[in-house]
């Protein structure tokens, strides 16, 4: 039988078994969304911008590992949503967007709402496709959703003309996939695998460093395994939250820029790194040059090739889907003679509860200003550590982080890479489409969220139980940190004069808003929110200690045990 | 360290912006990249000249591999191989100039392959090194344009790149 262009489309998104789909509509989609009206597999959340919609499809993704889906017009629609693809390249995120283009005829003919979307999306997709012919639609979809989500995930976008959607062919939707182009591994070499349980085994200061690939891939619990075999130390990268029980002992926090002094100067004084799924990016390791003035061996396992040895020469290299290379690791482990050398890990353990002592998150709530971290605390306390926690990104952000400790992966959903402020509230929303029955917590900050905020519209229309919680200092609170630290307290446009009644905004977009003065009052306010109010979307605006920073830190361009703590200013 | 990487590539529109995108991105150097499909037409091979450190080739090698439309990539420069240049140079050829210059381009087994009365044009192939050789030879004064393809490379012997 004979399908349009459009048909082809839903029908593809039905056979990959699309439930929702993120989207806004426009000129160059109208066939598109016509077939969408006329069927009722695949749902569509109607957004209100389109940054929006590729910030809910992502953490739709994050927090279900299914693969996020949004269609968006061309032009505008395409350019809106760079920053939301970007934010999903950089943390990997599987998605396939959607976009409509100008009929094939006026391509290039600078035409109404006409982007060259290829070109501008090439920087950050894994891939991207122009379809020029409606016999090529359905493979292309199909290679669009296997590439984003094998090997490295990440966002695919297919680009389809509006005449495309309108012509016809007989539709076959393929079963598999052959490129000879693509062909991640996903098994790791067993030699190496052998090398590096031999170095583990060896280590007498081990440490195990992980980030988002663990959550990626879903190995919390083979890590979880290894590590509890081992008795080895483990920290985490703000994309690796939850990967571990945030709650164990052998947890040391986050590590990185605002990571634990626990965690930081283990990760720089090991002689043994296990690093999986992460990247030794900037904001973990600092300076790599200092982080390289302590001899130590480094096993890396991920399966980006070009993941290993980019900022760090290292010495085990191990590339394949890292639950399948912990399974075999496990199974070394087994078969290895050797065993952890008890006595040397009984001194790191020493060494470690030592740094552990100095308590470097300790902050002094009074009775007059909320502290940001005593609010962040009692979420955690009032949603049992259980909820879903979307994030912007700023001094809320890393107070989230270091705070609610994340037990079970997929719970935490921020935007490390790119750092997108703005993503809190969207994400908040595909969350809890993936999660109908979680708790879903957007925290966030007085700047961030009005870069999303039209979205309270989306959250009304479909009945989003979401709480923000607004931690409202009146500053852009990372900028004047550094403006503070850096810049001899010239607050150069990082306070946010001007600010709107959130409680009333909420409230004119038919939501309820709280506003909290006093650390008396954060529990009760949290309650009311989670429980008394746990169908509505509650907005709630702590007013926070304006003087507040995030402790400890390492500036940028500073060795990873060069912190800065509280107790030292 | 100067590097000649080698690549089966997709034959398909955009794939040497995502190549060239690529290289621009991460600021990797590029001294010339040449392109052209080989005897399957869904294949192009495209050589590129690149020159970084071990680690900055190593990213580079790992990067394009990465590429969904890269089908294969080797550095050619880690074993033997042939690197050759092909360049067209218009020269002025009056007077006794027409003389001396037929004999440089002579003795560097160049071909004159368009004759004005005033002016040739030499076609020469080569390395590199040898095109320079022959552009210091002549009276600079006397070039009127050149135009080179860039390096094309293969390895030597049993040392093939296919799919």
């Amino acid at each position: 039988m004979q399908l349009t262009g459009a048909e082809i489309v839903i029908r593809c998104l039905q056979e990959e078994k699309v439930e929702h789909v993120f989207g806004y509509p426009g000129g160059s989609v109208l066939f598109i969304y016509d077939e969408l009206f006329k069927q009722d597999q695949v749902s569509h959340i109607l957004v209100r911008h389109e940054q929006a919609a590729v910030h809910a499809a992502d953490a739709y993704s994050r927090s279900s590992n299914k693969i996020g889906v949004c269609l968006v017009t061309s032009g505008p629609g395409v350019t809106n949503a760079v920053t939301g693809i970007a934010t999903a390249h950089m943390d990997s995120s599987p998605l396939v967007i959607i976009t409509g283009q100008v009929p094939t005829a006026y391509i290039g003919q600078d035409a109404f709402q006409e982007a060259d979307t290829v070109g501008i999306t090439r920087p950050c997709v894994k891939h991207n496709f122009l379809v020029k012919d409606v016999k090529d639609l359905a493979v292309t979809l199909k290679r669009a959703f296997y590439l984003a989500s094998t090997g490295r995930p990440g966002p695919v976008l297919v680009d389809i003309p509006k005449d495309i959607t309108n012509q016809k062919c007989d539709f076959v939707y393929p079963k598999t996939v052959a490129m000879r182009s693509y062909n991640p591994v996903v098994k790791g070499h067993s030699g190496q695998i052998k090398k590096a349980v031999q170095l583990l085994l060896d280590a007498k200061r081990p440490m195990i460093y992980t980030g988002g690939g663990v959550i990626l891939s879903d190995a919390a619990d083979k890590l979880t395994a290894l590590t509890r075999r081992l008795d080895y130390p483990i920290t985490q990268t703000l994309m690796g939250l939850g990967g571990y029980p945030g709650t164990d002992r052998q947890f040391l926090g986050m590590l990185g820029m605002h990571g634990t002094y626990e965690a930081n100067m283990a990760m720089q004084h090991c002689d043994v790194l296990l690093a999986i799924g992460a990247r030794f990016d900037d904001r973990v390791i600092g300076n790599p040059a200092h982080f390289n003035q302590v001899p130590r061996k480094i096993i890396h396992i991920d399966i980006d090739p070009s993941s290993i040895s980019k900022r760090v020469k290292v010495d085990v290299p191990v590339v394949g889907n890292v639950p399948d290379v912990l399974d075999e690791f496990l199974k070394q482990l087994d078969a290895a003679e050797a065993r952890p050398d008890t006595k040397a890990l009984a001194a790191w353990w020493k060494q470690i509860d030592e740094w552990r002592g100095k308590n470097c998150l300790k902050y002094k709530q009074g009775k007059d200003l909320i502290m940001p971290q005593f609010v962040i605390e009692k979420l955690y306390e009032v949603t049992g550590g259980d909820a879903i926690i979307t994030s912007d990104v700023g001094q809320h952000q890393m107070w989230a982080a270091q705070y609610y400790r994340f037990d079970k992966p997929r719970r935490w959903i921020s935007s490390g890479g790119l750092g997108t402020m703005g993503f809190g509230l969207p994400a908040a929303m595909g969350a809890r489409f993936a999660n109908p029955k979680a708790t879903v917590a957007c925290v966030t900050g007085e700047g961030s969220i009005q870069m999303n905020i039209q979205e309270l519209s989306t959250c009304k229309q479909f009945r989003l139980p979401i709480k923000i919680v607004c931690l409202n200092n009146g500053y852009l609170g990372m900028v004047r940190q550094w403006q503070e630290m850096f810049h001899g307290n010239r607050y150069s446009e990082s306070y946010v004069d001007a600010l709107p009644d959130f409680v009333r905004l909420a409230e004119a977009y038919g939501h309820i808003g709280m506003r909290i003065d006093k650390p008396g009052d954060v529990e009760g306010a949290l309650k009311d929110a989670f429980i008394k109010h746990k169908n509505d979307l509650v907005f709630l605006d702590f007013r926070t200690d304006p003087k507040a920073n995030v402790f400890p830190m390492v500036a940028a361009g500073k060795g990873l045990s060069e912190m800065i703590l509280a107790e030292d200013l | 360290m100067r590097h000649i990487i080698s690549i089966l590539i997709e034959n398909e529109s955009g794939a040497l912006s995502r190549v060239s995108g690529l290289f621009s991105a991460r600021a990797y150097n590029i001294e010339s990249l040449t392109v052209a499909p080989t005897e399957d037409s869904s294949l192009s091979r495209m050589t590129i000249v690149s020159i970084g450190s071990d680690e900055v080739i190593e990213q580079i090698t790992k990067q394009l591999n990465k590429l969904i439309d890269v089908v294969k990539v080797v550095d050619l420069s880690e074993a033997a191989h042939i690197e050759r240049e092909l360049m067209l140079v218009k020269v002025r050829a009056t007077g006794k100039d027409r003389e001396e210059m037929k004999r440089v381009a002579d003795i560097f087994r160049g071909r004159i392959i368009d004759v004005t009365e005033s002016t040739y044009v030499v076609e020469l192939t080569g390395n590199t090194a040898k095109l320079d050789a022959f552009l210091d030879a002549i009276d600079r004064s006397l070039i009127l344009e050149t135009v080179r393809t860039g390096v094309c490379g293969i390895g030597r012997g049993d040392r093939i790149l296919r799919v």
